[in-house]
């Protein structure tokens, strides 16, 4: 096999995966004489043979539903044949119906797409291996992060490939209502998930008892984004637990005697819809999925993204993850099918494992030499990447610096081995064409995708467009920042305190860890585990020395704490302007509508003005983490009472938090105490 | 009983199965109706369930070597008391042995070793509950530790001496306390002296027409004081009731004197019922010395019966329908596949070609025919009594809801031979610790929706743990329903592999078990459905009963005897 290869051959990584290109063989064969090959795979032991109309069966006949169906009734006095009835429907609008013909159709058709828009798709096999066997012991349980469409489905396109049960794929309603495509996606084994589901009594029962049962009988391996939806900064979300829950609780109430986990990781090198995402990010509404869309799009498939890793994780156990962390007797004293609301301590182990989970994904991803060049773009002036642009020699030199302290925080690379490192930095520049672009030995941010303009662009227009090529990049930073956040909180901290004591800094990286929950993803009550982790990642680096007391720089450790803190800098710097908006200019009672606009606004000013040196104060996800982090700490309050988002801010808190941020006063006085939550 | 029982293994001295020096299996003695039969596939069922080969022996030390026991620690001015009222005592080693265990692997795998733990100083053989009642005085007046002994069938490690117990132990052995004291014909009931073993009171009471109708699996040793100790069940408790079913009146001498009710009403509302204090107690408050039971006439009509069912998913399906109809037959128990195909490889051979092919269309039949899978199908035994035409009525009920969940008639030859395999089972576990197998059964209580999921479950977990401890070899891991009720079934299990490769098996024997009980508990089973909590599971009571019940419980032991006189420290 030419286009295999190992990871430590490339990295030096520890790790011995051995990943192999998926696209070679499709390269060399027939399209058709591939999707129609013999498809037979071994299956879950315990499953007995249970088609979709058994599996919609058993759901609607259950007792759960039965009882919820009643209890509905009642409530709402309508007749219990109507709300059964409803939840009929509701099963129809969810319901996969996975069907082999479609599956071949789809494997026709997704090679030629895959081949067009990628040169390479790396599998590792000996994940694939794992997953094979994990998947005949024990219901499995796929979750994969969500960087773009194209994630969609590739899953099942690689289980095709290799002979493994196809797993049913949890899907945003929004696809359902395509035209043709939703229904080839039901009929390819994906089922429909509304977005909010909320106080839905029926919806939550139907859907909670598809899932549940899919998982009990081990009628398919199931496949969920633990991240909700799309990640358009391309950083991890904050997972959600609902359908986690639900996949849990077959084996919490003892109905399967284990579940296993497999995080998969899908790193790209290039997005497909990059600048689509960057400009949702400034407010452009993101087009609605619809088929005539999707036709339109097909003019991307023109581009070529280089290459995706799609990296399948260890298969982990729930069973024993949750040694000791959940008391199973407790389900003993109610019967298993009525509802039940899962106590703090299934919450609390529910949520652990979804973060975990989303760890393991960023650690399983594959960073490719594009992220990190793109965090030392993201360092340097924008006004001097338009116009002067960077010294390409220089560059490298620095992004192989980083490459260094990269393998040294122990990330996995994808630096191809074989060219030499100019050429793997010149190629990635070509490859992103869109956004930076290499002349005379400089590099430059590409700032206008509108060649043609006619009139001259007001200085507002001008920053928005720098900012789509700054988000863009921001995105790529996005996918490496988990290498490199812990350190450079603690560097943050270190810059913010000026002091070198383990307890005042522990204390500053604790506030920057809640201040910041909304943008990098921690496991809960895991805080001293990441303190500790930066430290010895700070050490090992040379940059710090650790005593018992104290984490002082070293003389030579001024380039990795000052790369790191800057890496930090246009969070800081972003969210310093919504603090100072909230409490200096905002009206004490707004909506979210009114926020983001107003915000960006005073953003633009402050950019144009030259006293803000990031764009990406401009991102609404910025914007809205800020909101949320805010509730969080209590500086502002969701007022219940309206149904229009409204919130409620307390100036002297946002003020307080913000002088915390800037090192003005120790976060002791913050009035809750970070845990306070948990 | 002594003299014609083994001292470290099950049952009888002249019944053991062997392999006989062509390799077949043979059960030898007149006991039982299995018995000189040859059983030709059982060694090769053996050989590949276990991995086991009958090259690699592992046999019991053969003679109970006397010096190895520890000298009695006497009590002087006890024993001397003890003399001037006449009743028999010893403090010869094998008598102690003999009664220093249960059937517990790890008490019967150390006696094969020839190791001896604690053992009981001396035994005494009261004659009558006077007898008992001057023993107990003498003890509580010089601080011995009492330990009632009964059949000695006990599988909870209720009668090892506590090893740290630094008093003198006395076994207190009620085997001659074996008396029918009067049968009441008027009300059906029996005055019954607690030592009596169950084979000999059903065959006493059936001398006069009568019977009890409590069979427990141990019944051709455990005694009746034992069953109230510890909440027996008898098989056929859907005609005849649990023990606590069938006592109408205990009584038992405690350190504080004797308690008893003063009638025999059939049922009373005196605040909470003191027999409930009693049964279950195991041995930590007294010795019960009478009790008035209930007995039946002799049922006119036996009927054994078998089904098949195609998956144990179906079967459970069906035993849960008969619980629902409460048509349940005296007996109705399910093995799963791998039971179904243990008990298969228990058939003795056949007498006549003519068998051995009605056998062969049987098979076909079944599993060509009716399209079941040999290694998914289970078998259900059933056992129906009463009167004859009420039986076959009966037996078709139960056949047609059988036959609703894919049930198959499968004759009475097979559902007999399930109830025999029940007595010989544990002399199969001797045969099997002759070549390096030990395993055990242990047991629960589950609501019915729990059933299939803790089977699998626990099961599952027996042959993780067996893999995670380094068995080298897959056990046998297998369960049946044994009782129905309305809210539930019990369930038993049996677990046994091959311990080649291991430095402590019967250390990785307990952890497995451990694990599974760990595993019973967090599925909705109960700690025990009859086999009792002894020493082996007391660690569980307190998350079983609640902290509170836990001190109800102490504070009865503390009033009824504050110097733990009755010291097996079972249970609590």
């Amino acid at each position: 096999m030419a286009s295999t290869y190992r990871d430590s051959d490339r990295t030096g990584r520890a790790s011995e995966e051995e990943f192999v290109d998926i696209l070679e063989e499709r390269r060399c064969s027939s399209d058709l004489g591939f999707a129609l090959r013999t498809f037979n795979p071994q299956p879950y032991q315990r499953a007995s043979p249970f088609s979709t109309a058994d599996l919609n069966k058993a759901v609607l006949e259950s007792q759960y539903l039965r009882y919820v169906a009643k209890e509905i009734a009642m409530e709402t006095g309508s007749s219990l044949e109507e709300v059964r009835e409803e939840a009929y429907g509701i099963l129809d609008e969810i319901s996969q119906n996975m069907q082999l013909g479609f599956i071949r159709l789809l494997g026709y058709t997704l090679t030629k797409v895959f081949k067009r828009l990628f040169t390479c798709i790396y599998v590792n096999m000996e994940g694939l291996n794992r997953l094979q066997q994990a998947i005949q012991e024990t219901p499995v349980i796929l979750m994969p992060n969500h960087r773009s469409y194209v994630d969609f489905l590739i899953i099942s396109y690689i289980l095709f490939t290799y002979d493994i049960p196809l797993p049913v794929v949890a899907a945003g309603i929004p696809l359902a209502g395509m035209k043709m495509v939703g229904e080839i996606l039901r009929r390819s084994g994906a089922f429909f998930v509304r977005r909010a589901i909320g106080s839905d009594k029926l919806y939550w029962a139907v859907l909670s008892e598809y899932v549940k049962t899919i998982v009990r009988k081990g009628y398919a391996p199931l496949e969920f984004y633990v991240e909700g939806l799309r990640s358009r900064t391309l950083k991890s979300l904050t997972p959600k637990l609902g359908m986690m829950q639900m996949v849990l609780e077959p084996y919490f109430k003892g109905e399967v005697f284990d579940i296993t986990l497999v995080p998969i990781s899908i790193s790209y090198d290039q997005v497909v819809e990059e600048s689509l995402l960057a400009h949702e990010l400034l407010g452009v509404p993101k087009p609605k999925e619809s088929t005539m869309g999707l036709l339109k799009a097909s003019k991307v498939l023109q581009k070529n993204c280089g290459t995706m890793h799609v990296n399948f994780g260890h298969p982990l156990s729930v069973r024993q993850l949750c040694q000791d962390k959940i008391n199973r007797c407790q389900y003993n004293l109610a019967p298993r099918d009525l509802p039940q609301t899962p106590n703090a301590e299934v919450k609390a182990c529910v949520s652990w494992l979804a973060h975990l989970m989303v760890r393991l994904q960023e650690q399983g991803s594959v960073v490719s030499p594009w992220s990190l060049m793109a965090c030392l773009l993201l360092q340097a002036p924008v006004a001097v990447l338009t116009e002067e642009g960077l010294p390409w020699q220089q560059f490298i030199e620095k992004t192989l610096w980083l490459r260094k302290l990269a393998l040294d925080f122990g990330a996995s690379l994808n630096w191809p081995g074989k060219a030499s490192d100019s050429d793997v930095m010149s190629s990635t520049v070509a490859l992103h064409c869109s956004v930076v672009h290499l002349k005379a030995g400089r590099v430059y941010l590409v700032q206008d995708e509108e060649p043609q303009r006619k009139h001259p662009i007001s200085p507002e227009q001008g920053v928005m467009s720098a900012a789509v090529a700054v988000l863009m990049l921001a995105s790529y930073r996005n996918q490496a920042l988990h290498i490199f956040v812990r350190p450079a909180l603690l560097a943050t901290a270190m810059h913010i305190t000026k002091s070198t004591q383990r307890d005042e800094l522990f204390t500053v990286f604790g506030f920057l860890q809640e201040l910041f929950s909304y943008e990098f993803i921690f496991i809960p009550d895991n805080m001293s585990q990441d303190f500790e982790e930066a430290c010895f990642l700070l050490k090992k680096c040379g940059a710090v020395h650790i005593t018992q007391n104290e984490v002082i720089p070293s003389d030579t450790g001024l380039e990795v704490l000052s790369f790191l803190q800057a890496l930090l800098q246009p969070f800081t710097d972003s969210y310093q302007v919504a603090f100072r908006y909230l409490s200096e200019d905002a009206v004490p009672v707004f909506t979210e509508k009114q926020f983001l606009p107003d915000l960006r606004d005073q953003a633009t000013k402050l950019i144009l003005s030259g006293e803000l040196h990031t764009h990406e104060a401009l991102s609404s996800d910025t914007q809205k983490n800020v909101l949320s982090a805010l509730q969080r700490l209590e500086a502002v309050t969701k007022l219940r009472a309206s149904n229009q988002n409204e919130y409620k801010v307390n100036k002297a808190a946002v003020r307080r938090i913000g002088d915390i941020l800037s090192g003005k006063i120790p976060p002791q006085n913050l009035q809750t105490t970070p845990d306070a939550r948990l | 009983m002594q003299e014609i029982m083994k001292w470290n293994g099950w049952g009888y001295s002249d019944s053991r199965f062997f392999f006989n020096k062509k390799g077949q299996a043979e059960f030898t003695g007149k006991r039982y109706s299995v018995i000189g039969l040859i059983i030709p596939a059982l060694k090769d069922w053996f050989e590949s369930t276990f991995g086991a080969s009958l090259q690699h022996k592992t046999p019991a030390t053969p003679i109970l070597n006397s010096s190895a026991v520890h000298p009695p620690t006497l009590n002087e001015t006890f024993v001397e008391e003890l003399k001037s009222t006449g009743i028999p005592f010893s403090h010869d080693a094998e008598d102690r042995v003999f009664r220093a265990h249960g059937h517990c692997l790890h008490e019967i795998f150390a006696l094969r070793e020839g190791k001896f733990g604690r053992v009981p100083d001396m035994v005494i053989w009261p004659n009558c509950h006077n007898d008992v009642v001057k023993v107990v005085e003498l003890a509580s007046k010089h601080n011995v530790c009492l330990i009632p002994y009964g059949g000695g069938t006990s599988v909870s490690s209720a009668l090892e001496c506590p090893p740290e117990e630094t008093r003198s132990i006395v076994s207190l052995d009620t085997s001659q306390m074996n008396h029918i004291l009067w049968i009441d014909e008027k009300n059906l009931t029996a005055h019954v002296e607690a030592g009596i073993v169950g084979q000999d009171l059903e065959r006493l009471l059936n001398e006069s027409g009568y019977c009890t109708g409590h069979e427990p699996d141990s019944m051709e040793f455990s005694s009746l004081g034992g069953w109230v100790a510890t909440r027996a069940s008898g098989m056929k408790k859907n005609i005849y009731g649990n023990i606590e079913d069938l006592v109408v009146h205990i009584k038992m001498v405690t350190p504080r004197g004797v308690i008893e009710k003063s009638c025999q009403g059939p049922r009373m509302s005196t605040g909470p019922d003191i027999h409930h204090f009693i049964m279950g107690s195991e041995g930590t408050l007294g010795v019960v010395t009478e009790v008035t039971m209930k007995i039946r006439p002799m049922p006119e009509y036996q009927k054994y019966g078998s089904v098949v069912f195609p998956n144990f998913e179906q079967g459970v399906a069906c035993l849960r329908e008969v619980a629902r109809q409460r048509c349940a037959p005296a007996s109705i128990r399910l093995m799963d596949n791998e039971q179904f195909k243990f008990g298969h490889a228990l058939k003795p051979q056949v007498s006549s070609i003519f068998t051995s092919f009605l056998d062969g269309l049987k098979k076909f039949y079944i599993t060509k025919f009716k399209g079941f899978d040999p290694n998914r199908l289970c078998v259900a035994t059933l056992l129906f009594e009463g009167d004859r035409e009420r039986v076959l009525q009966h037996e078709k009920q139960v056949y047609d809801i059988a036959a609703k969940f894919g049930g198959l008639a499968a004759g009475e030859d097979n559902g007999q031979r399930g109830y025999m395999l029940t007595f010989v089972i544990a002399y199969l576990r001797d045969l099997g610790m002759d070549y390096y197998v030990i395993g055990e059964s242990f047991e629960t209580s589950v609501p019915w929706d729990r059933v299939l999921d803790i089977c699998q479950n626990v099961k599952e977990r027996i042959v993780r743990e067996c893999k995670d401890k380094g068995v080298q070899f897959p056990p046998l891991s297998t369960c049946r329903v044994t009782q129905t009720y309305d809210a539930g079934a019990c369930v038993y299990f049996y677990f046994a592999f091959n311990y080649r490769g291991l430095s402590d098996p019967v250390h990785v024997y307990e952890q497995v078990e451990h694990a599974a009980r760990e595993e019973i508990l967090a599925n909705g089973g109960s700690l025990s459905h009859h086999h009792g909590v002894g020493k082996l599971r007391k660690e569980w009571m307190r998350e079983t009963v609640s902290s509170v019940g836990l001190g109800m419980l102490k504070s009865v032991k503390d009033f009824v005897d504050p110097n733990n006189i009755f010291g097996n420290r079972n249970l609590l």
